[in-house]
């Protein structure tokens, strides 16, 4: 037994006294490293298990590998320079980072943006949303055992990179959204693209739904497990779809609408049991969703400019530079010294695909920022994994682990 | 439905030290020692009902005293509105309790705070490290902690560069 132990566990088995239980100590149970280098963990997640034959007793998380100081660059950095590290926290989400935080500056020096720009910030959110339900749905499925969904979810998710790339000539990093609007507007094949995007995609979701929805071992390997109630999850601070799972009808797209979300119909698909089962229903619901609302900005999109005209904080267009000296003049300090928000803290909440992403930021009045602070889904939903996780044979680890839909980049900032 | 304001100078004309709002966001500023008893009652009392804890985040203002704080973004889903506590903490030494037994969704926060601040939550189950490695020395996140940079390498100092650079040599 001891040579199994040392194989498992190389340290002194006492220096994890309090994290796992007294039975561990006494060899009763087995501790078990599980990644960081774990096809299934979706990144670099180390999980310790404490298990009793396949049950998980405890299941102690460990993060940091990915940390890469973004909060503390940022810092560092001007409010538009430091846009671009937005987009790397969480990779499958890139346009919302950079709307919490464009949001974040918006709010903190009340920057108008125009309604244009606020439809087009919805449209491509929503295919953001999309963009990472399909990597979710895909990876999800892979690691449960359904290896076809994988591929069918990345021939579509390539089409909206391409439309991604064709808005801002990036296909992930985009940092499209600026502070008072967006880069510049959409190109003339912008529209057909997402029209063709709308004519073709239901049909994709009916499907993965024919693929999963109703196959008994999808059923077998996801019904009844990851079970969280509505009052843990609350308690948790659990919120997008796993907190939808649970029946907790709270959308903040709805709750409290930002950039013209009040102009848009759509429903918001809650779950009944909060076990994997109705996660899956949920983010597959909120793909024909987000569709919708695709469809309903793309009808309604209104003319006009794509950026503020408060030449304080947004730069002139490039056409004005040639005859108007003021425009050079703001151009320049623009561009070399940043603008200067006025002091005060705010703090933005916006509908990211894994839930509540908000943005705290505090102004000194300075062209840097103070401080900010990212609140992001992943973190506080891995923190509430072991809660979920605790009861439940190691197999159905993975497909918990699936169903929290974490990106690693969100939780280590 | 109660004044978030009002209601906490009421029942804690001691703890509530100021109240500030800023583009429609409050802020009320508490006593470290009765953060939790302050938070208890937010999420408890008839009319507040701010059940929802969304956030954590701590703050350097260094060099100013207090240089530390700490705010709490509360939301209320029955009101649906939310509310920001904010506790400062002098620069020696700061510590708080922990309020992990209201707010259970506090639990990695505050780590991450006691990781990147380097201020201690009092009661709290299980306060190690978060992001950065056990063994680590220092808080990133405070203002005196260099941001950290790598010298341009170029022909003419390429040795001189080369003696400082962090990686294992022969």
């Amino acid at each position: 037994m001891s040579g199994l132990q040392d194989s498992v566990w190389a340290g002194d088995i006492q220096q994890l006294k309090g994290l796992v239980s007294e039975r561990a100590l006494s060899g009763e149970t087995i501790v078990l490293n599980m990644g960081p280098q774990h096809p299934s963990t979706h990144g670099v997640l180390r999980l310790m298990l404490e298990l009793d034959g396949e049950v998980v007793v405890n299941c102690v998380p460990d993060i940091g590998y990915l940390h890469t100081g973004i909060e503390k660059n940022m810092e560092a950095k001007r409010y538009e320079q430091a846009i671009t590290m937005t987009d790397r926290m969480d990779y499958l989400n890139p346009l919302g980072n950079n709307l919490v935080y464009c949001l974040a500056i918006e709010k903190i020096i009340d920057l108008d943006v125009p309604p244009r720009a606020q439809y087009l910030r919805v449209l491509l959110a929503e295919l953001t949303r999309i963009n990472s339900h399909l990597v979710w749905l895909g990876t999800h499925a892979l690691d449960i055992g359904a290896m076809s969904m994988f591929l069918y979810c990345f021939r579509e998710r390539e089409k909206l990179l391409d439309i991604f790339e064709m808005v801002s000539g990036q296909r992930m990093m985009s940092t499209y959204f600026r502070p008072g609007g967006l880069w510049r507007d959409v190109p003339e094949e912008f529209e057909p693209a997402v029209r063709d995007f709308i004519s073709y995609f239901p049909a994709r979701i009916d499907d993965y739904e024919r693929l999963l929805t109703d196959n008994p071992l999808w059923l077998d390997r996801t019904q009844g497990i990851g079970f969280l109630s509505a009052q843990d999850a609350i308690a948790l601070g659990c919120t997008g779809p796993t907190l939808r799972g649970s029946g907790v009808n709270w959308d903040i797209r709805k709750a409290i609408p930002y950039s013209s979300y009040e102009h848009f119909e759509f429903d918001v698909p809650l779950g009944q049991h909060g076990d994997v089962y109705d996660r899956y229903l949920i983010r597959v619901e909120e793909m024909r969703q987000s569709l919708r609302i695709v469809q309903q900005a793309m009808d309604n999109l209104p003319g006009g400019p794509v950026r503020s005209n408060d030449r304080k904080y947004v730069p002139p267009p490039r056409s004005e530079l040639g005859t108007s000296m003021e425009a050079v003049i703001h151009h320049f300090k623009l561009w070399t010294e940043g603008f200067r928000p006025p002091e005060g803290e705010v703090y933005v909440r916006v509908e990211s695909p894994r839930g509540e992403l908000g943005c705290y930021l505090i102004s000194d009045g300075s062209p840097k920022p103070w401080r900010v602070h990212f609140r992001t889904p992943s973190l506080i939903h891995l923190s509430a994994l072991p809660h979920m996780a605790k009861g439940y044979l190691i197999a159905d680890l993975v497909g918990i682990i699936g169903t929290v839909d974490i990106v690693l980049g969100d939780a280590d900032r | 439905m109660l004044d978030p304001v009002e209601a906490l100078t009421g029942a804690f004309p001691k703890a509530v030290e100021d109240a500030q709002e800023f583009r429609g966001e409050i802020t009320v500023i508490v006593d470290a020692d009765s953060i939790v008893e302050v938070c208890r009652y937010c999420r408890d009392a008839k009319g507040l009902e701010y059940n929802f804890l969304s956030d954590v985040a701590g703050v350097d203002y260094y060099p100013q005293e207090p240089r530390f704080a700490v705010s709490y973004h509360l939301y209320s889903m029955v009101h649906n509105r939310s509310l920001r506590l904010k506790v400062y903490l002098s620069g020696d030494e700061p510590a708080l309790p922990s309020v992990t037994g209201v707010f259970p969704a506090a639990n990695w926060s505050e780590r991450e705070i006691y990781d990147l601040f380097g201020v201690v939550f009092t009661g709290h189950p299980d306060l190690r490290r978060l992001l950065m490695p056990d063994g680590w020395d220092g808080h990133p996140l405070r203002k005196d902690y260099p941001l950290g940079y790598e010298t341009v390498q170029f022909s003419f100092n390429f040795d001189e560069v080369d003696k400082h650079k962090p990686y294992a040599r022969e």
